[in-house]
């Protein structure tokens, strides 16, 4: 029989966190031991999550490489496989294929302060360099973390966001938008590009990796391009609609790149002469 | 291997198509009750047809059906079960009567499915096909091979080229080590060939597709492709009857616990075909889809696939319900 590049993994529901109202993070481990053995993957790579009966749908690899015998993935209830998936329980299968794309290169990070800048339900295509630049923290200089929200209730990951805040060695700015806080709410309050500003964090010897909604982005180049960041500095991982995940079915590109093969990760240097089909 | 080159008679070409319909199946040109050209599963060899300028619907299916399974599953929650596609079950087909256009797409169909990792579903599909082409000795006006680097008697894609000569016989040309095996195993019917000449069809050139090319470098942001696309509808007929458009769609299919996941023919002009599940649209309005799909043929495909995407074969064109003619439409391109 030949090789089927089509054909899932077999994956087991090993637990299902509720982030906010309508997103979840399923952590999975493979059905056959064989295939957790084999199977390797690198921050910023994504896949093809599957209910039988339901079809594919694409996200990123949500848990670190260096976490190993599970992946995880967080995604928002929103179409017809994401509703499917909602409805799954601890214990059922589901498919996975996967890893596609490229990844953060974060060997040449090494020895740099990284500022991670995320927006909403963006924090989880970047929770995985995230966590694996923790587990990997004694080569990287600052880690600093901005992260925001429409409101309280929408932050994602919040039981990693407070082990995040009490670690000495990581800095964590968490902001909600203007109206979104709570009377209990001690972090701050304005929009990602504001709250950033008056960080006063520096661009020197400074990797940023940046994702959020289009809104976010737009409004927060300019903040990086002020601090003094260059291009080929700034990193972001892109989304398309997608199917096959190998650059074959041909919706995902961007220009003459395909997001799942030439991406999903690329600097800001690589993006500026990309046409705006994303 | 070297070219040789034989004569079939008239009367031997029958018996030439009898012999491998006899033993595999044979996909040939057959003109429907509505005059349209179809291709068929061994039809008899009196309907068969040499005549035809061009099919309706290319011949893309023999190596990427329509709809193609691509698992089985059962639905359990729990105990989810898989089963897989035997792949070694797809038998032996031989193309006949295709015209040059036509074989000459499946090396711009090998660019996309074999460009990374091997997509088997295709791969074993196209090591399965022998092809036994027929040069054009009539074309339209819709047709623009020699624009894009073709001839009405390219060899390219063909095992045995057919060209018909002035007295009805036909000159074949043995191409590869599949067509040899044929000729091979039916030496009376494969005469030497003398002087025949054959009868090939003039096409002329329309545009130079090195200059569409080098032009589409700059041109993303230009009114052209508004300008150009007014009437286009989006119904994606260009891309269900062109021979190189592979782009495909994945889904599920499932009645109880028992279901399929199979891919079928998409095309760049659906708006669905890149919508976000947040609603957001990368390609929100048909003029930039339609872009998409003159450079993803003209552009892209040059550049990452070292292959154009487009053939020729006019059918997007001949199809068009609004009559957007793609030959003409290059033609104004190169000029912007």
């Amino acid at each position: 029989m030949c090789e089927n590049i089509y054909k899932p993994y077999l994956m087991v529901i090993d637990q299902i966190v509720d982030e906010t109202a309508d997103v979840k993070t399923f952590r999975l481990k493979f059905k056959n031991q064989e295939d957790a053995d084999k199977f390797t993957f690198k921050a910023g790579q994504f896949g093809e999550y599957s209910i039988f009966g339901e079809g594919e749908s694409t996200f990123c690899i949500a848990s670190a490489p260096t976490r190993k015998e599970y992946i995880e993935c967080t995604f928002r209830k929103a179409g017809r496989v994401t509703n499917a998936l909602a409805n799954a329980e601890v214990g059922d299968t589901v498919g996975f294929r996967g890893p596609y794309g490229n990844t953060f290169p974060i060997e040449q990070w090494e020895g740099k302060n990284l500022l991670y800048i995320a927006g909403g339900i963006a924090l989880p295509p970047m929770r995985c360099v995230i966590w694996n630049t923790i587990d990997l923290r004694e080569k990287y200089k600052d880690i600093t973390i901005v992260y925001g929200a429409r409101s309280v209730a929408d932050l994602v990951y919040k039981h990693e966001l407070k082990e995040w805040e009490e670690r000495p060695d990581i800095k964590l700015i968490t902001t909600v938008d203007p109206g979104g806080q709570t009377p209990e709410w001690k972090g701050e309050i304005g929009f990602v590009p504001t709250v950033l500003e008056k960080a006063g964090l520096t661009s020197a010897n400074t990797i940023a990796i940046l994702c959020g909604p289009p809104v976010m982005i737009k409004f927060t180049m300019p903040v990086l391009k002020n601090m003094g960041f260059e291009d080929k500095d700034i990193f972001t991982t892109l989304e398309n609609r997608m199917k096959c995940g190998f650059g074959k079915c041909g919706r995902c590109n961007v220009g003459k790149l395909f997001v799942c093969k030439d991406g999903p990760v690329f600097t800001y240097e690589e993006m500026k002469v990309l046409p705006a089909e994303y | 291997m070297e070219t040789i080159k034989k004569l079939i008679r008239k009367q031997s070409l029958e018996k030439l198509y009898s012999t491998l319909s006899a033993s595999r199946k044979v996909y040939a040109p057959v003109v429907a009750a509505d005059k349209r050209v179809e291709y068929k599963y061994n039809p008899a060899y009196a309907e068969v047809t040499f005549e035809h300028i061009q099919s309706t619907l290319s011949v893309k299916n023999v190596v990427f059906p329509k709809v193609e399974n691509l698992m089985y599953y059962t639905n359990n929650k729990v105990d989810s079960t898989i089963t897989d596609i035997d792949l070694t079950k797809i038998p032996e087909v031989v193309l006949w009567g295709s015209h040059p256009c036509d074989n000459s797409a499946y090396d711009v169909l090998k660019s996309i499915f074999c460009w990374d990792i091997k997509d088997e579903f295709f791969a074993k599909r196209l090591e399965k096909l022998v092809v036994i082409g027929l040069a054009c000795h009539q074309s339209d006006a819709y047709c623009f091979c020699t624009s894009v680097g073709l001839t009405p008697n390219s060899t390219k894609g063909s095992d045995i080229l057919l060209s018909k000569t002035k007295s009805g016989d036909y000159i074949a040309e043995i191409l590869t080590e599949k067509g040899n095996a044929i000729a091979t195993a039916s030496p009376d019917l494969f005469e030497n060939a003398n002087n025949e000449e054959a009868v090939i069809t003039e096409v002329k050139q329309t545009f130079y597709h090195e200059q569409v090319t080098e032009k589409l470098k700059t041109a993303f942001e230009h009114p052209f492709w508004v300008a150009n696309s007014l009437r286009c509808i989006g119904c994606g007929a260009c891309a269900y009857v062109c021979p190189t458009c592979a782009c495909f769609d994945i889904q599920d299919e499932a009645k109880g616990k028992e279901g399929r996941r199979y891919r079928s023919w998409d095309s760049c002009g659906f708006g669905l075909f890149t919508l976000h599940t947040s609603g957001h649209n990368p390609r929100e309005v048909q003029s930039q889809r339609w872009r998409q799909r003159i450079m993803h043929k003209f552009s892209y495909m040059p550049d990452r696939n070292k292959s154009l995407g487009c053939v020729g074969c006019g059918r997007c064109s001949r199809g068009c319900p609004v009559d957007m003619n793609i030959s003409e439409q290059l033609q104004a391109l190169q000029n912007i």
